[in-house]
C-alpha cells in the first residue's frame, strides 16, 4: 500500500486498480463485457475438468437426443454430448484467435512504427505491401495460405495473422506519424534517448488506446475466421471439438429437425464475438491515462 | 438605454463530480456604442458568459439562474428559431482560434456568403458581390482573389479578418470578441484590434471584448469588468482600474501585466516581493554561433529559414531572441538544442563545434546534458502516459545514470527547487494546471545541470499572474545555478525583464542586437520600433510602491 503522500514519484499501483474499478463501475456495458469474458476464460481454462461428459466418447445408443437434463444441449449423430463439446471447444477457438491476434499485433506494430516514424521509401514500400494484402478478399487469401502451407492448426493461426497485419500496421503508422514531432518526443531526445528508444518507449505506448479497440474487435473477427476455415474443412479436423466444425456437421441435420447440433456452437460463436466487440471501449478506457482524474 | 443587460447570470455544468457552477451570478450592462472589456484568467468563466449569451453552451451546461435581456428580448426563453435569427444579424461572435472557426474544406468566400444568405442580406446572384464587399470592409487586399482561397492558404491574421468579415457581414448591433488575437503575432494583433476598433466606431456597434490581457483591454475598451472564479470582482474605467484598483485580485493582475517601467519583482504581489536579483558580470563566452544557415527544400524551391546569423551567449548570461512567427527563431533554437542540423555554420560550445555532431547521434553524446530546453507548449511536451515525476526523472535516468532512491531524492529536490508540491509528482499531465506544468518542464530541463538552457516562450500559454511567478522563478534559478539562458519570445516587455541582451530577428536575419535596456529605450532598427509600438500600452501606474499605500 502506497498512499498519495508517499515520496516515491513512481506510478501508484493502487491508482491503476482503482482506475479499473472506476471504469467498470461507470460503464455497466463494460462490466457486462468483462463478466462475459470471464465466462469465456473459465470455459477455456477449466472446461475439460468441468464438463459432465467426455467430449470425444461416442455412444451410438444415445445418438441425436434432443436437449434434456442429462444432455443439456442434446447429443450429436455419434451420441457425443454437445454441451461438453461446446465448452471444451472454447479453448481451441480462443487459443487460435488470441495467438493470431498477438502475432499480427506484434508484427503490425513493428512495421507500422517503422513506417510512421522514419517515413520515406520504407513507408512507401510497406504501405504498398499492406495494400496488396488488403486487395485480396481476406477470407479467400486465408484459405489460400492454409491450403498452400498445409492443413494444420498452426497454419490457421499464421493465415489469420497475415490477413490482419495491415489493419494494425496502418493504425500504428497513423498514430506514430502524428506524434513523431510532438513536444514530448523532442523532450525525450533531449533526455538522451536514441530514435529507437523514443519510438519504442515514448511514442508507441501512446498508440495503445486505439490499438486496444482494434485488438478486441479483431479477436472476435479472428474467432469467426478460424471457425469459418474449419467450417469449410480447413485446419482443425474431426473429431476435435471446435465450433466451426460442429456447426458444419450440425448443418446436415437441421433439415431433419435436429436443430441443437448447429445452434449451440453457433450461439457460442456469437457470444464470443459479442463479448470481444463490447470489450473494446472498456479496454481503451483502462489503458488511457487521460481517462483518470 | 442598455442594449444588453445581464442580471445575476448563473451557468452550471453537469460533470462526473456533480454540478459545477462556472458563472456564479454576474450582472453586466452594455449600452449602445459601448465597448465593454471582460478580463480574467483561465477558468474565470468569461468565455462561458459569452457562450451562455449566444445560447451556445455545451450540452452539459445550462443557464441555471438570472436574466439575459437583449433589446427587450429575453434570451433565456425565446425559441431556438428566434435565436438563430438573432445570431449573426443582431449578435455576432469572433472566436478565439480563427483557423478552427473556419471550415477547412470550403472557400472563405462561400463561408461569408452563408451568413449573408441566411439572413436574407443577399440572394444567390448578389452573394458573391456582397461577400467581396464584406472582405473589403475588413481591409483584405485583393479580395476578389482571396474569395477563392481556402483557410489553410491564408495566414492566421488573414483568417481572423475573414472571421471578422463573417461576424460583421450582416451589420450586427452587438459584437462579442472572445480572445480575438490569441495566437497572433504582436504586429498582427495590433492590426486586428485596430481594425475591430475602427469598425465598431464606424458602424456604431456595441462590443464585448473578452481577453486575458489587461493591457489590451485597457487600450481598446471603454469600460472593463474583471472576472475571477465566475464572479465580477471589479468594474470600472480602464484608467481607474490601473491607477486605483480596489480589489486585491485586480491589483494582482495590474501588477503582473508586464509594462515598460516594471521590474521583475514588481510583477509579484507586494507581500511576495523579495529583493531584486543581482546579476553576475559576464566574462567568457559559452556559446558562439557563427554564420548559421538553415535552408529547407520546399515545394517551390529552397526556403531560407535562417540566413547566416552570428551571436554569442556568455557564461551565466541571459539573451533574449525576439521575433514574430516565421522569423527563424524556432529553427535557430531547435538547431542550437541539437534537435535539428544546420545547413552550414558553426556552433562553438566551450570552444567545441557542436555542428560537427549530427542531431541524430547527439542524443548519446556526452555533451547532451549540458544543453537543455524548456518547451513552449507545456501540454504537448509531456508524454501523456508519464506522471510528472516520471517526466522529471527521465533525463536523470538516461543522462546521469541515477537509479532507485537517489533518483527519487533528486526528483523531489528538483520539485522543491521549482516550487512544485510533492504529491503532484504522481499526477499525469492532464491533471496539472498550466502553471504546474510549466514548473515540471523547468524541473525536467534543469535536472541534469545544463550550462545552457533554451526557453522557448515558456510563459506564452500562461495567465499573467502565473507568468509573473514563472518569470521570477527563472530569474532565481539563474542566480542560484548560474545557467545561461536563451529566451525565445515575441514579447519584448517580458524579454526585457529576464534578459541582459536582446537579439531581434526578422526573415532569418538578425536586425538588431544590444543590451536589453538600450534596445527597448532607443531601438535603432525600424522593425524593432514597430514591434515596440505594437505591444499594448497599459496606462502607467501612478502608485509605484503600493505596499505603503495599502
Amino acid at each position: 500500500m502506497t498512499d498519495l503522500s508517499s515520496p516515491s514519484p513512481r506510478l501508484n499501483q493502487d491508482g491503476a486498480l482503482a482506475h479499473v474499478a472506476y471504469v467498470l463501475r461507470s460503464n455497466p456495458v463494460t462490466l457486462l463485457a468483462f463478466c462475459m469474458f470471464a465466462v469465456l476464460l473459465v470455459m477455456a481454462l477449466f472446461g475439460p475438468y468441468l464438463v459432465p461428459h467426455d467430449p470425444l466418447v461416442s455412444n451410438a445408443a444415445q445418438a441425436l437426443q434432443p436437449p434434456s437434463l442429462v444432455h443439456w444441449f442434446g447429443t450429436d449423430n455419434l451420441g457425443r454430448d454437445v454441451f461438453s463439446r461446446v465448452v471444451v471447444a472454447a479453448r481451441l477457438d480462443l487459443a487460435i484467435s488470441v495467438a493470431a491476434v498477438a502475432l499480427s499485433f506484434a508484427i503490425g506494430s513493428v512495421l507500422g512504427s517503422i513506417a510512421g516514424y522514419w517515413g520515406g521509401w520504407l513507408d512507401t514500400v510497406l504501405n504498398r505491401v499492406f495494400d496488396t494484402i488488403m486487395a485480396f478478399p481476406l477470407f479467400v487469401l486465408a484459405m489460400g495460405i492454409v491450403a498452400a502451407l498445409g492443413n494444420t492448426v498452426e497454419n490457421i493461426v499464421y493465415a489469420t495473422a497475415v490477413i490482419n497485419i495491415p489493419f494494425y500496421a496502418r493504425l500504428v503508422r497513423a498514430e506514430v506519424n502524428i506524434r513523431r514531432n510532438a513536444g514530448f518526443a523532442q523532450a525525450a531526445k533531449l533526455a538522451g534517448n536514441s530514435d529507437l528508444r523514443v519510438l519504442a518507449f515514448h511514442i508507441f505506448p501512446n498508440a495503445l488506446p486505439p490499438m486496444m479497440v482494434q485488438v478486441s474487435l479483431n479477436l472476435g473477427w479472428a474467432i469467426l475466421n478460424a471457425a469459418g476455415l474449419s467450417f469449410i474443412g480447413l485446419g482443425v479436423r474431426p473429431p476435435t471439438a471446435e465450433w466451426g466444425i460442429m456447426v458444419a456437421e450440425g448443418a446436415n441435420f437441421i433439415v431433419s429437425g435436429e436443430w441443437w447440433l448447429a445452434i449451440f456452437p453457433g450461439l457460442s460463436l456469437m457470444f464470443a464475438v459479442f463479448t470481444f466487440n463490447l470489450l473494446g471501449d472498456g479496454l481503451r478506457d483502462i489503458v488511457d491515462p487521460r481517462q483518470r482524474s | 438605454m442598455s442594449l444588453l443587460s445581464i442580471e445575476d447570470l448563473k451557468v452550471t455544468f453537469a460533470t462526473r463530480r456533480g454540478d459545477v457552477e462556472a458563472v456564479r451570478g454576474i450582472s453586466l450592462e452594455v449600452t449602445k456604442g459601448e465597448v465593454l472589456g471582460i478580463v480574467g484568467e483561465s477558468g474565470s468563466g468569461k468565455s462561458v458568459t459569452s457562450y451562455a449569451l449566444m445560447r451556445l453552451l455545451e450540452s452539459n451546461g445550462r443557464i441555471s439562474g438570472g436574466d439575459l435581456t437583449y433589446g427587450g428580448v429575453d434570451l433565456r426563453v425565446v425559441p431556438e428559431s428566434t435565436m438563430r435569427d438573432l445570431r449573426g444579424r443582431e449578435i455576432s461572435m469572433i472566436f478565439q482560434n480563427p483557423r478552427a472557426a473556419l471550415n477547412p474544406i470550403r472557400k472563405v468566400g462561400h463561408q461569408i456568403e452563408d451568413v449573408l444568405r441566411r439572413h436574407a442580406r443577399a440572394t444567390r446572384f448578389t452573394a458573391k458581390r456582397e461577400a467581396i464587399r464584406a472582405m473589403e470592409a475588413v481591409k483584405i487586399r485583393d479580395a476578389e482573389a482571396r474569395y477563392h482561397a481556402y483557410p489553410f492558404e491564408l495566414s492566421g491574421g488573414m483568417c481572423q479578418r475573414i472571421v471578422i468579415a463573417i461576424a460583421l457581414a450582416c451589420d450586427p448591433k452587438l459584437l462579442i470578441a472572445d480572445e480575438p488575437t490569441t495566437g497572433l503575432d504582436i504586429t498582427t494583433q495590433k492590426a486586428v484590434m485596430d481594425l475591430i476598433a475602427d469598425l465598431i466606431r464606424e458602424r456604431g456597434m456595441s462590443a464585448m471584448v473578452i481577453t486575458h490581457d489587461l493591457g489590451l483591454a485597457a487600450q481598446y475598451c471603454d469600460r472593463i469588468a474583471v472576472m475571477k472564479d465566475g464572479v465580477i470582482v471589479e468594474e470600472g474605467l480602464p484608467e481607474k482600474l490601473f491607477s486605483d484598483p480596489s480589489h486585491p485580485y485586480t491589483r494582482k493582475l495590474v501588477d503582473a501585466t508586464p509594462r515598460a517601467d516594471a521590474s521583475i519583482r514588481s510583477l509579484l504581489p507586494p507581500e511576495q516581493r523579495t529583493p531584486e536579483p543581482s546579476l553576475t558580470e559576464v566574462t567568457a563566452p559559452l556559446l558562439q554561433v557563427r554564420n548559421l544557415v538553415k535552408t529547407y527544400q520546399g515545394k517551390s524551391g529552397p526556403v531560407h529559414a535562417v540566413k547566416g546569423i552570428s551571436f554569442d551567449v556568455g557564461k551565466g548570461e541571459s539573451v533574449g531572441l525576439v521575433g514574430e512567427s516565421g522569423c527563424g527563431k524556432s529553427t535557430t533554437s531547435s538547431i542550437l538544442v541539437r534537435l535539428d542540423d544546420a545547413t552550414s555554420g558553426e556552433i562553438l560550445f566551450n570552444g567545441d563545434d557542436l555542428a560537427k555532431t549530427s542531431a541524430r547521434t547527439f542524443a548519446r553524446d556526452p555533451r547532451r546534458a549540458s544543453i537543455q530546453m524548456v518547451f513552449q507548449d507545456a501540454t504537448d511536451s509531456f508524454n501523456p502516459r508519464h506522471t510528472a515525476g516520471q517526466s522529471i526523472a527521465e533525463p536523470l535516468k538516461r543522462l546521469t545514470g541515477l537509479t532507485g532512491d537517489q533518483l527519487s531524492l533528486r526528483v523531489e529536490e528538483l520539485a522543491e527547487l521549482v516550487g512544485l508540491p510533492l504529491p503532484l509528482l504522481n499526477r499525469f499531465p492532464h491533471q496539472l494546471s498550466g502553471g504546474q506544468k510549466a514548473r515540471v518542464g523547468i524541473a525536467r530541463a534543469i535536472g541534469v545541470n545544463p550550462d545552457f538552457l533554451i526557453l522557448d516562450e515558456p510563459t506564452a500559454a500562461l495567465d499573467v499572474s502565473i507568468q509573473a511567478i514563472v518569470l521570477n522563478l527563472l530569474v532565481d534559478l539563474r542566480q542560484k545555478l548560474g545557467i545561461s539562458y536563451l529566451f525565445v519570445s515575441h514579447d519584448l516587455h517580458v524579454v526585457r525583464l529576464l534578459c541582459d541582451r536582446v537579439i531581434v530577428m526578422k526573415n532569418g536575419e538578425i536586425v538588431e542586437e544590444g543590451p536589453a535596456d538600450q534596445v527597448m529605450s532607443a531601438p535603432s532598427h525600424p522593425y524593432t520600433r514597430t514591434l515596440l509600438s505594437a505591444a499594448p500600452h497599459p496606462p502607467a501606474l501612478t502608485v509605484s510602491v503600493p505596499s505603503a499605500a495599502e
